[in-house]
């Protein structure tokens, strides 16, 4: 592991070795899948065949138990003939996704600055020490939870305000549609950085038109700690909900009208309707979104860093990413960057994990 | 539900890769030069200023005399940008193959860079040089790491205390003369004037804010045997400290507006008229002369604590350094003599305004434009730099000394605490750099 610069060794490109290593990574994988045919063998063979007596719906009962009872294991028959399928995107996969991750988890263990990427100094293994800086920075607390609690209201106001307005695009005539629906598509369509941008500008306590409009005179948006995060908010959940909103507007155009129209038969009030029969339907849309959101805004950068100028004063608007950033690039820390992007790879994990976990206790299938 | 087992497969990958692997380090480059060829092509990066056109041609004139001494070697110029300078110059750092062999770089990166393993040492060279005789002693010290030299100072920037005449002249008040009537005047002219900050004054600017400091007598950190020790809580750098923070307020420069304003949003707001003073640099000029105040200002130095005493100013500025992976080490330095010496430098001034960095060089040019004069003097006095060490660049880009101030001014800390603090994080960078 230890490299000095003293020697005169080539740098190594990252591509020699990114075509390297899935190919050691996919040959190791199937081993253990290769080495159970029978188990596997036996439960899929009663798939494709139901019996003749049973009706098409038990048919994909018993496919369906048959699929999930035993461990999933994909080398079913024994060959190498999944795999040769699946080596595509498995290369594919390994070289843009498990190799930049194993190059960031490594990295995370050792004293990586710019002196060693440059060669001033050679490459030293660090064990947990990054971890340990990491952890007993008190600011690094701090962000954290001021991470959490903002991507969570972000979330929540993003999904309310898609699912409103998705809701409400099944409801009104074909011109306000469409006006919504380019408007919608407008905010989406803005840059980040651009949105960040006319946002800040709006709400300028000298020029701004909002504090005009709303008489607040020279109320510096940007100066307190809850209005700084009120105002990327804003820009979050503006430049986020045309996402929400065409894809939840897309499931409810996708529910058959039938059932709505029974429930309003029923006597169903519009929220109830929701509740009961629209979510309950939308609900594999919902994971999605919910799931695209939470990383999104666990993840934003942009706006904190262009509206509240790199992290608010004295860093009080600082989010993980903005936080990782100047640690890594700003500071050229790169081994602490690291380990802070493996500890942000691992909440996310872990939050998407519980929630589906969430879900499927609660009966629902994917 | 089969979204688990898909992002198991990579952790669980990651894992095996992680414990199998252990003969792969991320990529480090070796940046030793091999070779020291006399002839060849020559690659030289230099800033890119607002209006370059001026500069280029100063330029063109040095590669020619260089190329008049040296025929068999040929000079390629190229100009960067300057808000992406970083990642372009780690970038040649990483990569020697495509570097340059000149480098023209902001004076407070010095250290770092030569952490970094950047730059060549030329210290032989640079003692050799029958010019480098007269460059001033701050301008010495930024190319200057543990006695090492690592370069040539290609120009100075310092700043002083811009005010608006007129405004001053209908109150019938004077440019102040000691820091105590700086503070009070500022406020003077608030209070006679609301729609004007007195002082424009930033949180984030931190170069702006370091006189006040350095004029109490404090320093930003001690040096001992090489290392050095954050001071910025010592009671005399803490007074500076609270007579910076004094200036954020009603009665000057709101908090709401100014907390989180730097240099640049400082000299903005006085261009535009909305200051009776700012703390500029020569280079503002040009920024304030296209402003809404041309001709209604003047400049003069920065007071200290006594009556007639100029405030220690930050010497700002660049250099131009050779890189270790030049594979044409002796034309590089020849080069970089061309191109940061007296007669371009002279030039520079008269093309560019940028303050030569030779005494004599610049004296002469303080007699050809008068408005450079309270600059001049200012460099006179006394000027201070940066610690001249790696830990520096760390502390500067995670915005240690503007967290600091803004914490006072916001009233999140009081002066001491926040110092304290401060100094703590500054410690902390300087042992982790070495």
């Amino acid at each position: 592991m230890k490299r000095t610069a003293s020697g005169p060794q080539t740098p190594e490109p990252a591509a020699d070795r990114a075509g390297a290593e899935p190919a050691s990574s996919s040959a190791s994988c199937p081993d253990p899948s290769a080495s159970d045919p029978e188990g596997g063998g036996s439960a899929t063979a009663r798939v494709p065949a139901p019996r003749p007596g049973a009706g098409l719906d038990a048919g994909t009962e018993t496919g369906r138990a048959a699929g999930r009872k035993p461990p999933r294991r994909p080398g079913a028959h024994g060959g190498r003939t999944p795999w040769i399928y699946l080596a595509p995107a498995l290369v594919v996969l390994g070289g843009l996704l498990v190799y930049p991750i194993y190059q960031l988890g490594l990295i995370s263990f050792l004293e990586y600055t710019q002196a060693q990427v440059s060669g001033g100094e050679p490459t030293s293994f660090q064990g947990f020490a990054n971890y340990t800086a990491l952890f007993s920075d008190g600011q690094f607390w701090q962000v954290l939870l001021a991470t959490v609690v903002f991507a969570a209201t972000c979330v929540l106001a993003t999904l309310a305000v898609g699912c409103a307005l998705a809701v409400l695009l099944t409801r009104v005539r074909a011109l306000p549609r469409l006006a919504l629906m380019l408007a919608a598509l407008g905010a989406w369509a803005t840059p980040a950085v651009t949105g960040s941008t006319v946002w800040v500008f709006l709400f300028d306590p000298d020029f701004g038109p909002v504090n005009k409009v709303l008489g607040l005179g020279d109320f510096s948006w940007t100066y307190g700690r809850y209005s700084a995060f009120a105002l990327v908010l804003f820009e979050v959940v503006w430049c986020s909900f045309p996402f929400v909103m065409v894809t939840v507007y897309a499931g409810i155009r996708a529910i058959p009208s039938e059932v709505l129209e029974a429930a309003s038969l029923d006597g169903a009030s519009q929220w109830r309707t929701w509740r009961s029969v629209t979510a309950p339907m939308l609900r594999p849309i919902l994971v999605v979104v919910t799931i695209q959101s939470v990383i999104w805004d666990f993840k934003v950068f942009t706006q904190i860093y262009v509206m509240t100028n790199g992290g608010g004063i004295a860093g009080q608007n600082l989010v993980l990413n903005v936080y990782a950033y100047q640690k890594a690039f700003a500071s050229s820390q790169y081994g602490l960057g690291s380990a802070i992007g493996v500890v942000m790879l691992l909440i996310l994990l872990a939050v998407t994990l519980v929630y589906l976990r969430l879900l499927r206790r609660q009966g629902e299938e994917l | 539900m089969k979204l688990p087992a898909r992002i198991a497969a990579p952790v669980t990958a990651l894992a095996l890769a992680g414990l199998t692997a252990t003969g792969c380090a991320p990529q480090t480059s070796d940046t030793g030069a091999r070779t020291d060829d006399k002839s060849g092509t020559l690659r030289v990066w230099l800033f890119q200023e607002v209006n370059n056109k001026p500069k280029e041609q100063v330029v063109e004139e040095a590669v020619a005399s260089f190329r008049a001494e040296h025929k068999e070697a040929d000079v390629k110029v190229e100009y960067i940008p300057v808000d992406t300078r970083a990642q372009r110059i780690k970038a040649a750092f990483n990569d020697p193959g495509s570097a340059p062999d000149l480098i023209e770089y902001g004076n407070t990166d010095t250290a770092g860079y030569v952490k970094d393993g950047g730059l060549a040492d030329i210290t032989e060279e640079f003692g050799a040089w029958a010019e480098a005789k007269d460059a001033d002693p701050t301008a010495r010290e930024s190319v200057t790491v543990d006695g090492k030299v690592y370069g040539a100072p290609f120009f100075v920037g310092v700043r002083a205390l811009y005010y608006r005449t007129d405004v001053f002249e209908e109150l019938g008040i004077r440019p102040p003369k000691t820091q105590a009537e700086l503070v009070s005047t500022a406020k003077k002219v608030r209070k006679a004037r609301p729609g004007l900050y007195g002082l424009a004054v930033g949180g984030a600017y931190t170069y702006g804010a370091m006189p006040f400091l350095w004029a109490n007598g404090g320093e930003l950190a001690t040096e001992s045997g090489g290392t050095y020790k954050a001071a910025v809580n010592s009671p005399q750098a803490l007074e500076g400290i609270e007579a910076y923070t004094s200036l954020f307020g009603d009665d000057n420069c709101p908090a709401a507006k100014c907390a989180s304003m730097g240099g640049n949003a400082t000299v903005t707001a006085f261009a535009s008229g909305k200051a009776a003073m700012a703390i500029g640099g020569d280079f503002s000029h040009a920024a304030v002369e296209a402003g809404k105040v041309k001709g209604r200002y003047a400049v003069v130095p920065l007071p200290g604590v006594t009556a007639g005493s100029i405030a220690p100013a930050f010497a700002g500025g660049n250099n131009i350094g050779v890189l270790k992976s030049s594979s044409h080490r002796t034309l590089a330095v020849d080069l970089m003599k061309s191109l940061a010496g007296k007669e371009t430098q002279g030039k520079l001034f008269d093309a560019m305004g940028f303050l030569p960095t030779y005494t004599d060089v610049r004296a002469r040019a303080a007699t050809k434009e008068p408005f450079v004069k309270p600059f001049i003097d200012t460099l006179a006095a006394e000027t201070k730099f940066v610690p001249a060490s790696p830990g520096w660049g760390q502390i500067d880009a995670s915005l240690v000394l503007p967290t600091m101030f803004q914490e006072i001014v916001s009233g999140k800390k009081d002066a001491a605490t926040a110092a304290d603090d401060a100094a703590k994080k500054m410690d902390a960078a300087f042992a982790s750099a070495g």
